[in-house]
């Protein structure tokens, strides 16, 4: 066996991203502008979800407060793009820069809320967090003057660019838009999970006592991930605003955070590549549940109380199973698999796959190892 | 003075309701070291229940039972089928598993009944006496306080008055040792649940008829409010819950009446920051020590 050359991380990452760009540019073509909106929706979950990934999964750390930080980063989006409106700026910069500020008014919620939580461990956490996510709505009804109660802001979305064609469809512009967010995120995530942050993300969810120890300074680098997840929430959020052109506190629920964890636990906590099925998954099962209840002949009364309820029935299930069943999530048998196929390859089992060993099943919810 | 009396009677009696709930969070948590994020769902189930009993019997009573029963039901079958299997896994776990559970609950029981609230009846009349002249407290709320009174004082008999109190005190504090001793530690864990989920279904009953009405959602904030109050009590301590229950109900009534109802839900998360920030382990801990 040879080692193979290494090739630096981060041309590895651009390469992947550039690869993924293409395919995904090419895709938003051979679907219709209907499959083009699911998947920016995905998308925008994506940025969240991939944020929400690397802090419950690599620093162990469970945020139930994430929803609440994508309302944060939508509410500012609208409120910076119709600010944009109304003064007739009509760029498409604006858009990037009012995206920026969303970010960074989520990166601030998540300071505060980070530092709040740097001394808090396991139920402390998720308790305040859960806080947080019940609490944050009721901000636009106490501000109702800004934020306009339930009815929630409307938001000014520039029109698609003049150059690609009078009929382009304002769905594959937004899938665009979506997936150039989800793929700056996934690029700079993975940068910072391969280099000194990610390691020290590790070291303290393996062992706080250990890390800190080794001279890690334990509650910097937990705040560090709030924040940084606070971040990619708050794009996730932005991105919200710009799909559905409006943002509302019913969109921001604490339903939303559970969205989020599970996207994060089915697709396999700590595991950006499992963010991506959670997120298409967190999509298409909606879309499956819909569909399956559309097909039936249903009573009407019945098919209301169905729509949105059935949906969250299956995906509370799913935690369930996934969680005692394969706490790895898909990302965790995709890899249990690959090392499996590997092992038959070469001949020879793998140092894992033929073991019913104790660590053959990872300590979910730190589950991938990849 | 008369709104800021019919205000702390008014928090007295949810912060009554506030108490019970967060002694059904420090039940369990006692005993396996879980936050039981399913509380409120599991409490909002049987007050569904109890909605469906009274409404085909016509008797309040009957209902009220079936929700009780119900909640000793749920819990045991919760504890069984769902949290014995990750009690072994990391701590995240279990709670990743509970919030599972609360979809499950929500879905199924938005499924079942719908998405509206249902007007959900009160057993006495709630609105207030007048005491000397002042509009002071309701036949509900003293139905309230002698509830929540007689369920401490139930609680506190089966714990330190009992053998099977001083059983599951025991598998709570030190299940190997217990069960050399002889303690089937396993059946008093399903006992802690179901007795847990017991006293968070009589909350319901309790406070549910006050708010909008039934709905799978309305639960929620009354959890939140009894995480607070157990956090305020420092999760371990059955005393700290109830004065921290009483607590958060008296600083809830007044900021509803003072600054309107909308500011409730960010005067909880300011409590609670406060109280994690200056003393994270509760009002009424001692020092601690962690296991490295």
């Amino acid at each position: 066996m040879t080692t193979p050359r290494r090739v630096p991380t981060l041309v590895r990452h651009l390469a992947g991203a550039a690869v993924a760009a293409v395919v995904l540019f090419g895709l938003t073509y051979v679907l219709d502008p209907f499959r083009d909106y699911q998947l920016a929706t995905a998308a925008a979950y994506l940025c969240a979800a991939a944020g929400l990934t690397v802090l419950i999964g690599l620093n162990g750390q469970l945020s139930l407060g994430h929803g609440a930080l994508m309302a944060v980063g939508a509410y500012s989006v609208a409120m910076v793009q119709n600010q944009f409106g109304d003064h007739g700026v009509t760029a498409q910069w604006a858009l990037v820069a009012s995206l920026a500020a969303g970010v960074v008014a989520a990166t601030l919620a998540g300071a505060v809320i980070g530092l709040a939580a740097a001394r808090l461990r396991g139920p402390y956490l998720a308790g305040l967090t859960l806080v947080v996510a019940v609490a944050l709505p009721a901000v636009t009804t106490v501000f109702s003057g800004t934020f306009h109660g339930d009815q929630g802001l409307s938001v000014y979305l520039p029109p698609v660019p003049d150059s690609l064609g009078a009929d382009f469809p304002v769905e594959r512009w937004q899938a665009w838009l979506a997936l150039a967010a989800a793929l700056l995120t996934l690029l700079v995530l993975a940068n910072l999970v391969r280099g000194r942050l990610g390691r020290s993300m590790r070291a303290i969810r393996d062992n706080e006592v250990a890390a800190s120890l080794a001279g890690i300074p334990v509650a910097r680098v937990q705040v560090v991930a709030f924040v940084v997840s606070a971040a990619c929430a708050g794009l996730g959020g932005g991105m919200f605003a710009v799909l559905a052109q409006s943002v509302s506190p019913d969109a921001f629920t604490l339903t939303l955070s559970l969205n989020l964890l599970l996207a994060v636990v089915v697709g396999g906590s700590g595991s950006l590549a499992g963010a991506v099925w959670g997120s298409l998954l967190l999509v298409l099962l909606r879309y499956w549940a819909d569909e399956l209840t559309g097909g039936l002949s249903l009573p009407a009364g019945l098919r209301t109380r169905l729509a949105g309820n059935l949906p969250l029935a299956l995906f509370g299930l799913l935690l369930i199973v996934v969680m005692m069943a394969a706490p790895g999530g898909v990302q965790g048998l995709l890899s249990r698999a690959g090392r499996w196929v590997r092992g038959r390859l070469t001949g020879r089992p793998s140092h894992r796959a033929g073991l019913p060993a104790p660590d053959a099943e990872p300590p979910a919810p730190v589950a991938s190892h990849t | 003075m008369d709104r800021f009396l019919f205000l702390t009677v008014d928090g007295l009696s949810h912060g009554a309701v506030y108490a019970a709930f967060a002694l059904a969070l420090v039940l369990i948590w006692r005993g396996t070291r879980i936050v039981n994020f399913a509380q409120g769902v599991l409490a909002v189930a049987t007050s569904y229940l109890a909605y469906t009993v009274t409404g085909r019997s016509g008797s309040y009573w009957l209902g009220f039972l079936a929700a009780l029963l119900a909640g000793l039901v749920l819990g045991a079958v919760v504890e069984r089928l769902v949290m014995r299997r990750v009690a072994d896994a990391p701590p995240l776990n279990a709670v990743i598993v509970a919030l599972g559970l609360v979809l499950v609950g929500q879905g199924v029981l938005g499924m079942l009944y719908g998405n509206q609230f249902l007007p959900f009846p009160a057993p006495f009349d709630r609105s207030a006496m007048t005491v000397g002249g002042v509009p002071l407290v309701s036949r509900f709320d003293l139905f309230v306080f002698g509830t929540v009174l007689l369920l401490m004082i139930v609680l506190a008999v089966l714990f330190t008055r009992t053998a099977t109190g001083l059983r599951m005190r025991a598998a709570a504090f030190a299940p190997p040792v217990a069960r050399l001793l002889g303690v089937r530690v396993g059946r008093m864990l399903t006992l802690g649940w179901a007795l847990a989920a017991l006293v968070g279904a009589l909350a319901g009953m309790l406070v549910i008829p006050t708010g909008l009405g039934l709905h799978p959602t309305a639960m929620d904030t009354v959890f939140v409010s009894a995480f607070t109050a157990a956090v305020v009590g420092g999760l371990d301590s059955p005393a700290g819950a109830v004065v921290g229950g009483l607590l958060v109900g008296l600083v809830l009534s007044y900021v509803a009446g003072y600054l309107g109802a909308g500011t409730t839900p960010l005067a909880v998360l300011a409590l609670l920051v406060v109280v994690l920030l200056a003393r994270p382990a509760g009002l009424f801990s001692g020092p601690q020590a962690r296991r490295v």
